[in-house]
């Protein structure tokens, strides 16, 4: 399936009013019948109501503007995998509900007024003609009208205001969590660390999981292409999450539709949301901020899983944090360090260098044959602590271990046809840091 | 399109014996209200074209999910730099042309109160244009920011944001000459007899306007200054590490951002109020109280910005104040809704292009009003905000609104400009096919964001698809289509059936009672304002 949220659709009634009505369409096979142009809608309207199986395919209705757009649509069978979504995601919390409900009845509001007026419209157009010879009528004021179309929307407004405050007031209770994350916005991934909690001190970068090539369209793109990170955030099903957000580059937004959660993380200042997943599953959403080049690869992904299956999860986290926990006084080979350096790169410094050393100048400078890395190694290691005020080059030091940053510093030193041969240790990242 | 002088009109002397300059020194030089309101005029239309380009650059990179055809970066700027250049280069100059031909000729005017400094707000437009279409290829490209240009990102751009930045300045400046000119001519250049109450609705739309520009670019100037200090001089305004806050430009932005919203959509209003009277054959009915509520549209609108920014973490009691204020301009929204629909009602239509381009703008304009409704509800704008169903809205708004309203002021008084009609037969075709295309382009945007895809991004999710072929195929569809109008206005400026002083029998005001191709010069001396062609 592939709306982002995972579990048992909500049967939603269709919208009818719309140009052309789609029904809601089930897993992920193809898009609609290519047949199309040639099918009465009465035949579609039957598959519409029989198929509610896995590979159902999309079903128009409507005659002649449906077949319109079902033909202009069989032109492009490239694009067969994708949804006909109509509506807000499916929600997944108490609160993302309410949203959902008032924005349906807001919809139905604004379609009534919508009809009322132009009901009025097209009887003028159909009666009122010249060419049918009416006479033009010589009005051009009227009081109690005037007032009645000024006091009767305001009061409507007046009702609407309610439920509207109520949601509101809701959303924003982050009051008495049960855990508190802090979501850091970088360019671009996401930086999670759990503050509270059983997982309290847990700390890890999310990073977009989608290969290059199918970004390229050198590879067929998967299932969750651009939703998929390599570490999503986890927490337990059914705990009130509180969300603490801030950035360190530029102002990013975490967003996740099904939780009606979206929220700015803006460098420097904290802001908080929050939710309670009513469900197990995955819940994706992407950053709503534009943040610079790479805005549309930063996704948001959230597992949500059993209280049992979070606590092996935190188990399973404390005990890598333990082993992983650095040897500051371990001493580095080149070619381990080449290893990790390179990993190091791809995740932080492959968006905007590029894989292959060459950047994207000017913006973005090379590192192959640059003066920075091939210059004073400290002068090299400063600038991946400090980062670059005024450019999009970020500052590492609270973002990467000491091993990490020594690490990807002797690879870029290395690499390409840098080739300085230097092996950086952990110690000499650490006497830099306090500078 | 006003090419010719008209000689012996109303049986006074010959005002080609002026001797103004011929040529190219005619445009540069012009002093008067209708070349200005030309050169407005086939300004706006060249931006308009630029930034359309741009826009079917972004709709086939969005053609398929992956990337196609431009990296994101070069995405992010012909995003950004096709809303400035619609906005401030399109949209606003187009209505500006209007305001220069038609004030003047509606007051009684023989020209506007300050005929240099007008040829001045327009001779700076150009500079602007080029210095924001010139960004793209200057090292690092234009700003990729989004016409918002919120810092920090916008820090981190190149020299193309400096451009941007002192674009927006001369564009400005630009605009505040320009309504302190209308402002003035409206104020103290009415023909005797015509009271402010008795002025037609254009003027009435523009008097506002003007007085929203006066207010409100001056704070996009400052914005802006402070986003260059920031870059350049040390001062950090909107950096929380030198103790100043990225969020209060957005404040400061948006303080201008919406009235920069009814600037835009005021003259369209007015251009409508027009429109529909004459081919309904009816007064426009509750003219005061489209009075009261363009002034009220006017006011509110310097007291709603934040609800741009119910995700950047304002309290919770701002955001009720902003939503509950944000819900109230409806009421005079719809009072102009319902104005314009009673003054067809019981009256005598006829679908000549104009009207159909008024009643376009009415039925989608009231679309994009109504999806503002379910925007201004703080718990459901933070589902949409930043999503496509944004997108959808404000193109409603800004494209089916102030464009189409600002088409059928061009059929409408086209036959005034160049002495000769239009071909409707075009015409038609041109009102029907971008009707069709841009709801094809647009409609189907309300469910990507809905269903949550985001704006400003050079590739997508697959579910997102189907929904941005279609859209791509009514932008193209739509973009094309804009190229008939040139045609029907270089048709009507060389020849075509004579028009009338009067060409539409519906029509009043005092424009209607000079001769068509309207005189080089017109009202030198104050006409008599005849109840007749009062618009209330």
């Amino acid at each position: 399936m592939l709306t982002f949220a995972v579990g048992k659709k909500l049967e939603r009634s269709p919208l009818g009013f719309f140009l052309v009505r789609f029904r809601e369409r089930q897993g992920l096979a193809p898009m609609f019948c290519h047949t199309a142009g040639g099918e009465a809608g009465g035949e579609r309207e039957k598959m519409a109501r029989n198929s509610n199986s896995k590979g159902g395919s999309n079903r128009l209705r409507r005659g002649s503007t449906g077949l319109f757009i079902a033909g202009l649509l069989g032109l492009f069978s490239s694009v067969a995998n994708a949804a006909w979504e109509l509506n807000l995601q499916e929600p997944a919390t108490a609160v993302a509900r309410r949203v959902y409900e008032l924005h349906t009845l807001l919809l139905w509001v604004i379609v009534v007024i919508f009809v009322g007026v132009f009901a009025v419209v097209a009887y003028s157009l159909v009666y009122h003609r010249k060419s049918k010879g009416h006479k033009a009528a010589g009005f051009h004021d009227n009081t109690t009208v005037e007032l009645a179309w000024t006091i009767v929307p305001a009061l409507i407004l007046v009702a609407i205001a309610f439920p509207a405050t109520s949601a509101l007031v809701d959303m924003r209770d982050t009051s008495e969590p049960d855990l508190t994350v802090k979501v850091t916005g970088y360019q671009w991934k996401w930086g999670y660390e759990y503050l509270t909690g059983d997982a309290a001190g847990v700390k890890y970068m999310s990073v977009l999981s989608t290969p290059r090539e199918q970004i390229e369209n050198k590879a067929p793109k998967g299932e969750h292409y651009l939703l998929e990170v390599d570490r999503p955030l986890v927490v337990p099903v059914g705990k009130k999450v509180r969300i603490l957000t801030t950035a360190n580059d530029v102002i990013h937004n975490w967003s996740v539709p099904a939780f009606a959660v979206k929220t700015d993380a803006v460098p420097g200042f904290l802001r908080d949301t929050w939710f309670r997943a009513e469900k197990e599953g995955t819940y994706r959403g992407q950053c709503s901020e534009l943040c610079g080049k790479d805005h549309g690869f930063m996704p948001v992904v959230v597992e949500v899983v059993s209280e049992e299956r979070y606590a092996a999860w935190v188990g399973e986290q404390k005990q890598q944090l333990a082993a992983v926990a650095e040897d500051p006084n371990k001493v580095w080979t080149l070619d381990e360090q080449h290893a990790l350096g390179e990993k190091v790169y791809t995740t932080n410094c492959a968006a905007c260098h590029q894989a292959n050393g060459e950047g994207l100048p000017p913006a973005f400078p090379a590192l192959d044959g640059s003066a920075v890395a091939k210059g004073p190694q400290a002068a090299h290691i400063e600038m991946v602590l400090k980062g670059k005020t005024g450019t999009a080059m970020a500052a590492f030091a609270e973002q990467l271990s000491d091993t990490d940053i020594a690490a990807v510093v002797a690879y870029e030193r290395n690499a390409w046809s840098n080739k300085l041969g230097e092996v950086i240790q952990p110690a000499e990242v650490k006497a830099l840091r306090g500078k | 399109m006003q090419a010719t002088s008209h000689t012996g009109y109303a049986g006074h002397h010959d005002h080609d014996s002026h001797g103004h300059p011929t040529g190219w020194k005619r445009w540069v030089t012009t002093t008067n209200h209708k070349d200005i309101g030309s050169m407005y005029l086939w300004f706006s239309f060249v931006m308009f074209l630029v930034g359309g380009a741009m826009s079917l650059i972004i709709r086939a990179e969005l053609f398929t999910p992956g990337l196609q055809y431009v990296s994101p970066e070069f995405y992010n700027q012909m995003l950004t730099l096709h809303a400035l250049i619609m906005v401030f280069g399109a949209i606003m100059p187009a209505f500006v042309g209007f305001a220069n031909w038609m004030i003047p000729m509606m007051i009684g005017a023989s020209d506007m109160a300050f005929a240099r400094m007008n040829n001045w707000s327009f001779w700076l437009l150009p500079p602007a244009a080029i210095l924001l279409t010139a960004s793209i290829f200057v090292p690092g490209g234009a700003a990729g920011t989004g016409w918002t240009l919120y810092p920090p990102l916008s820090i981190q751009m190149g020299m193309g944001m400096d451009m941007a930045i002192f674009a927006v300045h001369i564009l400005g400046m630009s605009s505040i000459m320009g309504s302190i000119n209308i402002v003035t001519t409206i104020l103290n250049m009415r023909t005797p007899g015509m009271t402010l109450m008795k002025m037609p609705l254009f003027c009435w739309t523009w008097l506002v306007t003007a007085f929203l520009l006066i207010a409100s670019m001056p704070i996009l100037a400052g914005a802006v200054t402070m986003l260059l200090t920031d870059r350049h001089f040390g001062t950090s305004f909107f950096s929380a590490a030198g103790g100043g806050d990225p969020v209060l430009f957005q404040h400061i932005f948006w303080f201008f951002g919406h009235p920069e919203v009814y600037i835009i959509a005021l003259p369209a209003f007015g251009v409508v109020s027009h429109v529909i009277p004459a081919f309904s054959r009816k007064p426009l009915f509750g003219y005061v109280s489209m009075v009261y509520a363009i002034a009220a549209i006017g006011l509110i609108s310097f007291f709603v910005w934040a609800h741009h920014m119910y995700v950047t973490g304002i309290p919770l009691t701002g955001q009720l104040y902003f939503m509950y204020a944000t819900m109230l301009i409806a009421v005079p929204t719809g009072v102009k809704v319902f104005n314009w629909v009673t003054t067809m009602w019981r009256g005598s239509l006829t679908f000549e292009t104009p009207m159909l381009f008024a009643l376009g703008f009415l039925v989608l304009f009231t679309i994009g009003g109504l999806t503002g409704l379910v925007l201004a509800m703080t718990a459901v704008d933070i589902q949409l905000q930043d999503t496509y169903y944004v997108v959808a809205h404000f193109h409603y708004v800004m494209v089916a609104g102030a464009l189409f309203s600002a088409y059928a002021g061009l059929y409408f008084w086209l036959p005034k400009w160049t002495g000769h009609m239009y071909n409707e037969t075009l015409g038609k075709w041109h009102f029907w096919l971008s009707m069709i295309f841009f709801n094809i382009a647009f409609f189907p945007q309300h469910f990507l964001g809905l269903a949550g895809m985001p704006r400003r991004i050079p590739d997508y999710a697959q579910q997102f698809a189907d929904f941005n072929v279609i859209s791509g195929i009514g932008a193209f569809g739509f973009g094309f289509s804009q190229l008939l109008v040139l045609v029907v206005v270089f048709q009507a400026v060389k020849g075509g059936a004579r028009a009338a002083s009067r060409p539409w029998d519906g029509a009043h005001g005092l424009e209607w009672t000079v001769p068509s191709p309207a005189p080089y010069h017109t009202f030198e001396d104050p006409p008599h304002f005849d109840q007749a062609e009062a618009h209330g």
